[in-house]
């Protein structure tokens, strides 16, 4: 069975590379790519009934955004890559989903690109590819 | 099994009709004795049922209200409406010489019948209930719906308020220590009845052709009624429903939330807001318009964030200021089994103490009346059974938890020092209780009972659109047609003194769980046989936990 290997992607410059480098190393590797885009989502926030009653229609409209704008663009780019390529959309945390995916379809390895994002908002929220570093049970792979 | 609808629904009516005349006969007798009723824990003069539904007194010495023409109009013409309507619903029958409403009455047989028919759901769904708004059951291929904890807050936000702050106060001011133990018995059967009508909330709700979602009482009554061959009569129930649940957001979940709002509001900045109503309620309807009209989210998420924390910190001091008196705790805890089975001091002794903690549990969590099924109704899921279950904990956040914690802060405050409120009743009493300990404290109680308001404004302004929708139709327009309207009334509640509207979205808000409670028995087998066939699957391993 080939192997799958995953990248993450957030619409950003570093994703776009990290997807890149990934296609090439899964070419080499004659290994399948999940392209995965994570909406950012908690299910511990606090929402207005009326926000509750369209949240399902939004769902897909976020969905769809997410596919057409970013993943489907990335995924013509990458069509000619020689390597398998599919595309996945999931709402919530992104290392969270990341590593859950990685389980689900027994990756070998996840790359990630780094957004590098202010100090200030890191100290706050912490980096993506830091939180998936420090739980990730596959080889990271990050990008700058 | 229509023909034993039908015994029921005649039997019903001719009750109120009875009571009804009864009630009028003898109003001209209670009017006489109005003061003395409220100190036997009946209702305040000035007030009337109000003070005891909503836990209020009224903020000394009341104000002469102006009499500027056109409030005084409306309540001259509405006053013998909500007379009238306020004496069917709110009936008292004398109990060993204390006053029991049928309406209470009504509301906790509904509770201990589906606390025994569901098998003691309230006791063994609790357990699974935490697990689903922890998130263990959610498959995260779903991500992205409306979670558990969602909709269990969104629920709760609307239900914690002032009476969980000075409702309670009056209760046990009233009813002594002992009415707290019969509130949190209130509590935990009202968890039965809140499984129930929030399960058929989400089986009975519509979903339309652009994916938003419309349930609640109205439809479960309308759908569930029409499944056993009595389509007329469940498309009345529901009219019934909607009318009832729309004009009764405009009072009980409007005008008297801002209006209570504005007092606290003025109290903190020591009467300097006196005269300023016109401009605290012109705010706030800018506000609500912003947040449900303007669709500005943001507000609406600083408050819906806030509040739960502001329950939060609320709870956390109360814990501290009980701990604070700890010599005090046996005692309280004490006074409260002894108050609840002698009713020492108490008008109707034990009976007496019984009726106003069942009476301020089931006006605090609305279980059975059915508001917090439309607000689960908006949740995604392929199990119905799941919301009910997560609603179970509502009444027990807001009745066994924030009320008798409310109530421990006064119990152990009165042992320490029986005067410690100087006369002071309602909100200004629970101040003082925490005052003793921390000097700052009404300041921001007085700002956490505003966001209770205002978060319940919000809750409550769906809950009426969504009776609106049900009979004008869901379009945009009809829709912003009410959302105007609930605008006005919030401007309105801190302008003009309309005792006698507020007294009928009371009576209206009470009288729906009529409907609903009777639904709720008719359509028990439905949510039993769900509930037996989703626990079935849960023990065979058909679903599972995702974490």
């Amino acid at each position: 069975m080939a192997k799958t290997m995953l990248v993450g992607i957030d619409g950003s410059e570093p994703g776009v590379r990290a997807a890149e480098f990934a296609a090439s190393v899964a070419r080499a590797h004659e290994a399948r790519l999940l392209v995965v885009y994570v909406i950012q989502w908690s299910p511990f926030t606090f929402n207005t009934p009326e926000e509750n009653e369209s949240r399902q229609r939004r769902r897909e409209a976020e969905i769809e955004g997410a596919q057409s704008k970013v993943l489907a663009p990335l995924l013509a780019k990458l069509a000619d890559s020689g390597c398998r390529i599919e595309g996945i959309v999931r709402h919530g945390r992104p290392a969270e989903i990341l590593n859950q995916l990685a389980r689900e379809e027994n990756a070998a390895q996840i790359f990630i690109g780094r957004t590098g994002a202010s100090g200030l908002q890191n100290l706050l929220f912490g980096s993506v590819a830091s939180h998936l570093v420090q739980t990730a049970s596959i080889p990271v792979t990050i990008l700058p | 099994m229509n023909k034993i609808a039908m015994k029921c629904l005649l039997g019903l009516l001719s009750l109120l009709v009875v009571v009804g005349a009864q009630a009028q006969t003898q109003s001209t007798q209670r009017d006489l004795s109005t003061a003395q009723a409220w100190v036997e824990g009946i209702e305040d003069p000035t007030l009337g049922y109000r003070s005891w539904i909503h836990g209020i007194v009224p903020v000394a010495p009341a104000a002469p209200e102006a009499d500027t023409g056109i409030d005084a109009a409306i309540n001259a013409a509405t006053a013998p409406i909500a007379s009238w309507i306020g004496k069917v619903v709110f009936f008292k029958i004398p109990v060993f010489g204390a006053q029991l409403p049928l309406v209470v009455l009504w509301l906790v047989i509904g509770a201990v019948f589906f606390t025994f028919y569901m098998g003691f759901i309230n006791l063994r769904g609790f357990k699974h209930a935490i697990e689903l708004v922890r998130g263990d059951y959610a498959d995260p291929k779903s991500n992205g719906e409306v979670s558990h904890f969602q909709a269990l807050a969104t629920a709760v936000s609307g239900t914690v308020g002032i009476g969980n702050i000075g409702g309670v106060a009056v209760a046990v001011t009233v009813g002594g220590a002992g009415a707290t133990f019969w509130l949190i018995v209130a509590g935990f059967l009202g968890m039965s009845t809140k499984f129930v009508e929030c399960t058929l909330g989400v089986k009975y709700r519509r979903e339309f052709a652009d994916g938003h979602v419309s349930g609640g009482p109205m439809y479960y009554l309308r759908q569930g009624f029409a499944d056993r061959g009595m389509a007329g009569f469940g498309r009345f129930m529901g009219a019934f429903y909607a009318i009832g649940i729309g004009i009764g957001a405009l009072g009980i979940g409007n005008m008297f939330q801002s209006n209570q709002a504005y007092v606290q509001l003025n109290q903190v900045a020591g009467g300097a807001l006196d005269g300023l109503g016109w401009l605290v309620g012109l705010i706030m309807a800018g506000v609500v318009f912003l947040v449900i009209i303007g669709g500005i989210k943001s507000i609406a998420r600083v408050t819906e964030k806030i509040v739960p924390f502001m329950a939060l910190f609320y709870c956390l001091f109360a814990i501290i200021v009980i701990l604070m008196n700890t010599t005090a705790i046996p005692q309280a805890i004490a006074n409260i089994f002894a108050g609840a089975f002698t009713g020492a001091g108490v008008a109707g002794g034990a009976i007496g103490a019984l009726i106003i903690g069942f009476q301020r549990a089931v006006f605090s969590n609305e279980a059975g009346i059915g508001s917090a099924s439309i607000a689960h109704s908006a949740v995604k899921t392929k199990e119905p059974v799941t919301e009910g279950i997560v609603s179970l904990l509502e009444p027990f956040i807001d009745t066994i938890v924030i009320c008798t914690i409310t109530a421990l802060v006064i119990g152990t405050a009165q042992v320490a020092d029986p005067n410690f409120a100087g006369g002071a009743q309602g909100v200004a009493m629970t101040s003082a209780a925490f005052e003793r300990e921390f000097a700052w404290f009404p300041i921001p109680l007085a700002f956490a009972a505003v966001l209770f308001a205002f978060s319940t404004m919000i809750s409550w302004s769906y809950y009426g659109l969504k009776g609106w929708a049900y009979l004008f139709g869901e379009s945009a327009r009809s829709q912003t047609n009410y959302k105007m309207i609930f605008c006005a009334f919030v401007a309105l509640g801190c302008i003009v003194q309309l005792g006698p509207i507020l007294d009928i979205s009371d009576a209206l808000v009470f009288l729906i769980c009529v409907p609903n409670i009777l639904g709720l028995y008719f359509l028990a087998p439905i949510v039993k046989q769900e509930l037996n066939a989703y626990f079935a699957r849960i023990e065979s391993g058909e679903i599972r936990k995702y974490k």
